[in-house]
């Protein structure tokens, strides 16, 4: 239980450009790397234009499902996997990371294993506070029909925490802030445990 | 021409922000919207909150989504309300970062460069905390500002105030055992954006936040106490409650201030509770990778 009250968020606003990006931010691993995907999506507004200044935070396992703790995301040394990076959009809305598949984390004692899955921050000017996503890997459909949250969710609405596999083995995922197909979003809090 | 929040799409990055010759104030819109017509809208929202607090309904302690004085917001809300989750295992940590990512001196914005920068020197100083009162101990904390001025170096930042060559307004800096950090920089100005006509941001520090849990992520911005503009701003008032709000503005702290050198501000961010089952080591021994 929550004794103090938290700090409201505020837009990460237009100017976030020169701050929060950094050398190789998108890249958890080197491009072409052994074991590397792309993955790649369009963040799009409620006109279905793509936006040009959303700026978006992945965070996850590595192949076999460890949580990383390790330093050094901020100043990438190309051989350690820290699991988190950042990418800013491009002016066509384009994001891209170079990542791993995440593995299946160790489930929660007492839960119900989780799908495979990436964890995603995304801050944008007009956005007033962050938003939680999923990115869900599109294989095995028995886990991603047992996963607790995929599952509490209707068909439609599952699909957008779904990425497609490219040909090349990458990802696709497109984020939709508003509108038809709109991404689900996520609210921690009141939690259950 | 002065930065346009609401530019959109078509933005071209080739565009030069440079100072360029300037006439003394933007061409008057006769269709812009204005100030009055924006507090209006500003006034009536929360009013409606105020009604609803006295008839019981809880306060609301985060900026809404969905506030149409933020002209930008209006397409860039999601529409559903934000269906409930139990964090899973990943969610219930954070990236680690420490002193291979951060130097010691990115907290200080007023060496960035050979000389010092124009304005008011400032300390702002505080620590991150989670919602159990629990410090956050070695994580990232990121800063970015206007200059004294009030003029961004981003690119897209049009306004016709001068750049200082001298500062740069990025800082870093890794929370300490109890949480805190430190910055020693600029106090930034009030700058002006094209929300609508006459529309001024109030003067604040941006701040980016990692909690223990990846849900404590946060990005806010810190604000100034009196500052006359919070009831005119878009931004600062999506957050409909006064003490929420309160919550953004740093203390002076006459304490903190350094004499000859720099005035002292103090400001403490809470984030939300940890969802993680907390062993005593953790809870008081964490201090990322200060060892």
């Amino acid at each position: 239980m929550s004794k103090l009250t938290p700090t409201p968020g505020q837009t990460v606003g237009p100017f976030f450009g020169y701050a929060l990006p950094f050398d190789k931010d998108n890249e958890l691993l080197a491009p072409g790397s052994a074991g590397s995907i792309r993955l790649q999506g369009t963040v799009y507004d409620g006109a279905g234009e793509p936006i040009p200044d959303a700026i978006l935070e992945i965070w996850q396992p590595d192949s076999e499902g460890n949580v990383v703790q390790r330093t050094g995301s901020l100043v990438r040394d190309g051989y350690t996997f820290t699991g988190w990076g950042r990418a800013a959009v491009g002016n066509t809305g384009v994001f891209t990371f170079t990542t791993v598949n995440p593995g299946p984390t160790e489930p929660l004692p007492g839960k119900p294993a989780a799908a495979p899955f990436i964890s995603v921050a995304v801050f944008a000017r007009g956005l007033m506070n962050r938003l939680f996503t999923r990115i869900y890997l599109p294989e095995n459909e028995e886990a991603l029909a047992a996963d607790p949250l995929l599952s509490s969710l209707d068909p439609e609405r599952r699909s957008t925490l779904i990425a497609r596999r490219d040909a090349d083995g990458g990802l696709t995922w497109d984020l939709r802030l508003q509108g038809e197909n709109e991404t689900v979003f996520l609210d921690f809090e009141g939690a259950s445990q | 021409m002065l930065l346009d929040e609401n530019a959109g799409h078509h933005q071209d990055d080739e565009l030069v922000p440079a100072a360029e010759p300037h006439a003394g104030h933007a061409p008057l819109d006769a269709a812009a919207e204005t100030q009055a017509d924006l507090s209006a809208e500003i006034q009536a929202i929360g009013d409606a909150y105020r009604r609803a607090l006295k008839d019981g309904a809880a306060p609301e302690i985060q900026p809404r989504l969905d506030f149409a004085p933020y002209r930008s917001s209006i397409l860039r809300h999601p529409t559903k309300s934000l269906h409930h989750a139990d964090p899973e295992t990943i969610e219930l940590y954070s990236p680690a970062f420490g002193h291979q990512d951060v130097h010691a001196l990115e907290s200080d914005l007023t060496i960035q460069h050979n000389g010092e920068p124009q304005g008011e020197r400032i300390i702002v100083q505080g620590r991150v905390l989670d919602g159990d009162g629990r410090p956050v101990a070695g994580q990232l904390v990121e800063i970015w500002q206007a200059n004294a001025a009030g003029r961004y170096i981003h690119k897209r930042d049009q306004h016709p105030a001068p750049l200082d060559p001298n500062f740069t307004g990025v800082g870093r800096c890794i929370t300490g055992p109890d949480g805190s950090y430190r910055f020693t920089t600029i106090k930034p100005g009030a700058y002006p954006w094209k929300n609508h006509l006459n529309a001024w941001r109030p003067a604040h520090i941006h701040f980016s936040l990692f909690g223990t849990d990846f849900t404590q992520r946060i990005v806010t911005q810190m604000y100034f106490p009196g500052d006359q503009l919070f009831p005119l701003d878009p931004i600062y008032q999506s957050i409909v409650d006064q003490d929420a709000r309160d919550r953004l503005v740093a203390t002076y702290d006459h304490d903190l201030t350094s004499p000859e050198w720099a005035l002292g501000y103090n400001w403490d961010i809470v984030l939300s509770g940890s969802k993680r089952t907390w062993t005593e080591n953790e809870a008081f021994g964490d201090a990322g990778d200060e060892e």
